[in-house]
């Protein structure tokens, strides 16, 4: 089929819905939001209209750089536990029958139907100490008596990775299911062992995927502000946290607004450096 | 013995069994090809050697040693696949250091084996290239780099050409040979294409549905098929039905022929004769009456198809070696005695 340039105007009509749709749920949101986090807040009523630097100047804080710090720091580390789990397991899940696919991907599917709230609950209570897993272990001898184990750094990582892992799971899938085998037969045959060949072959053939779900579980997990409320402590909470404190506890919609706009410039930034090292790191 | 000894090898998935009972001898420094139409068994047979599959039933000796359960990496072989498999990821002079690379050789040894094979290939100066930059034809040669890096002990290719124009292939083919012939290595080749394996190899092993139905040299398979099979898959035949009527002579197409080498107690069977030893006379005299139907010129040869007993024949001659027959035209069809194969129906 040969596809024609557009030539009159008509021709661009199918792209009216989705540009419609793009602009009123994206663009004038993301816009309002700029423009909120220059305004002045109004301690009587909401925010007043005006044109100051105030809120981003009350956000260079030592508080609030070490909550960024923290939230960046979780999010790449839920990224990186999160890839470290899903290649391998998705590569043995490309290379298992296609009946036994079929039931993994149903179930990680599953996974995704459960709400923040639930899964964040669901491991709370788990990882109490009255009917916790600490129970179980102690049952089977490992342990002594049952302990807390929220809240905790561990229980807010293990909540978040639980949550991503099945989206790192259906991104990575498409791209392992199209990896030749007999890249890894070749492997074989030219003298590396099965996991040699997994090092040697299909990590590095898959390098771009894997810096690409890298940055799409960062994203996801730097959103996150139900979970490191439930399962942590105070200093375990996220900047999407304290924005949400801004903005709805404290009516202070102007700094919220400031937090949410530096947060999604942060992570630009971050994306951008990945980006750009990978193409760096393709050319030498 | 030195090289590759396969011993009642079998290979069942499930209630199918896609290699049965393969014995082959294949001697130091031979080339073999595995011939057969798809889904013969033979890429399967040629798995089980590279330890890609492992056979339900028998045993694998290389050089006399039992290999059928050691791991492909442990086995020392050179493998090229139909799709090549080239690391996408790896430059070209990376991909064929790759096996030296797995086994810790030194960094400059690496590099002078590399160019060594470069040369060897004719692309010299390519090892910096990514893989991706290459035409088929250097493709298939780096393959043939990367599976001979380490001087392997057997070299095997599945369907190595298939994916080559037809003129490149033939090239290849002969450059293939000549390889081989040079670093005097153990050679195993699966394809389906019988010139492929006419040109390259020193024996050529015809399967069918899991089993060898011939290994002989290419002349011996094409002269002497063993069975219908073999004479119908390798190149053209006539396949002809005859009855015994007593010490070499049978009844064919309606006349009687002289000569045949008829085992004893044969009644009937068939005859396999080449076209090209089909020749076209006047009729009568002796000779088998047929009918003319079509010609096909093809300039360097002409096939006459004949209609004889109600059966077709096809004789193919060289244009100045034929009598100017026309389609429709009654002729007289001689078949050489000592060119025809007689095989049990």
């Amino acid at each position: 089929m040969r596809r024609e340039a557009p030539q009159k105007f008509a021709d661009y009509g199918p792209l009216f819905f989705p540009a419609a749709m793009l602009t009123v749920f994206f663009v004038i949101p993301f816009a309002t939001m700029i423009a909120v986090s220059f305004f002045k807040r109004d301690p009587a009523g909401f925010y007043s209209t005006a044109f100051v630097f105030d809120n981003y100047a009350r956000f260079l804080s030592l508080f609030f750089g070490k909550v960024l710090g923290f939230s960046l720091f979780l999010a790449i580390a839920v990224a990186i536990c999160c890839v470290l789990i899903a290649v391998p397991f998705t590569y043995l899940l490309s290379r298992a029958p296609r009946r036994t696919q079929v039931v993994w991907l149903v179930a990680l599917l599953s996974v995704l139907s459960l709400s923040e709230v639930i899964i964040g609950f669901a491991w709370s209570t788990l990882f109490s100490r009255t009917a916790g897993i600490t129970n179980l272990f102690v049952s089977i001898g490992l342990m002594s008596e049952a302990v807390a184990l929220n809240p905790s750094f561990g229980a807010v990582l293990t909540a978040m990775v639980y949550q991503a892992l099945p989206y790192t799971v259906l991104v990575l899938y498409p791209a392992l299911v199209r990896l030749d085998p007999t890249l890894t037969e070749a492997a074989r045959t030219l003298g590396a062992s099965p996991l040699k060949s997994f090092f040697t072959v299909v990590i590095p053939a898959l390098r771009n995927t894997i810096v690409a779900t890298l940055i799409m579980v960062f994203i996801f997990a730097l959103g996150s502000y139900l979970l490191p409320q439930i399962l942590g402590r105070p200093q375990h909470w996220t900047l999407s946290v304290l924005i949400t404190d801004q903005a709805i506890y404290q009516s202070n919609m102007p700094f919220a607004a400031a937090m949410a706009v530096f947060l999604v410039l942060v992570t630009l930034g971050l994306v951008g450096l990945t980006v750009y090292a990978g193409r760096k790191g393709e050319a030498a | 013995m030195s090289g590759l000894a396969l011993q009642n090898v079998t290979k069942e998935f499930g209630s199918f069994t896609a290699v049965k009972n393969v014995d082959l001898a294949v001697p130091h420094g031979t080339f073999v090809c595995l011939l057969g139409p798809s889904g013969c068994g033979k890429t399967t047979l040629m798995r089980m050697i590279a330890g890609l599959d492992l056979p339900t039933g028998g045993a694998i000796r290389l050089d006399g040693a039992d290999i059928t359960r050691v791991p492909t990496h442990k086995r020392d072989l050179g493998m090229v696949f139909q799709s090549l498999a080239l690391f996408p990821h790896l430059t070209v002079g990376e991909n064929i250091a790759y096996s030296l690379r797995i086994r810790g050789v030194a960094k400059e040894d690496q590099v002078k084996r590399v160019n060594e094979l470069l040369a060897m290939i004719h692309l010299s100066g390519y090892a910096d290239r990514p893989v991706s930059k290459l035409s088929g034809g250097q493709r298939q040669r780096v393959a043939i780099a990367r599976a001979l890096a380490i001087s392997p002990k057997l070299f095997l290719l599945d369907e190595p050409l298939s994916a080559l124009d037809a003129k490149l292939r033939e090239a290849m083919q002969v450059e293939l040979r000549q390889l081989q012939q040079r670093l005097g290595i153990t050679t195993i080749v699966v394809t389906h294409d019988q010139r492929e394996a006419m040109t390259m190899a020193d024996t050529v092993v015809v399967m069918n549905s899991g089993e060898i139905r011939q290994a002989a040299p290419p002349v011996e398979i094409y002269r002497r098929p063993a069975d219908t099979f073999v004479a119908d898959f390798i190149g053209m035949t006539n396949l002809i039905d005859f009855a015994a009527e007593g010490a070499g002579r049978a009844s064919v197409l309606g006349t009687s022929v002289e000569g045949l080498a008829i085992p004893e107690g044969l009644g009937q069977g068939v005859l396999s004769v080449r076209p090209e030893d089909v020749h076209l006379t006047a009729p009568g005299h002796g000779a088998i009456t047929g009918k003319v139907t079509f010609v096909r010129d093809l300039g360097g040869t002409i096939e006459t198809f004949l209609e004889a007993g109600g059966k077709q024949v096809v004789a193919v001659s060289m244009p100045n070696a034929r009598p100017d027959v026309s389609v429709g035209q009654e002729v007289g069809i001689r078949l050489s005695p000592d060119a025809c194969v007689v095989l049990k129906s």
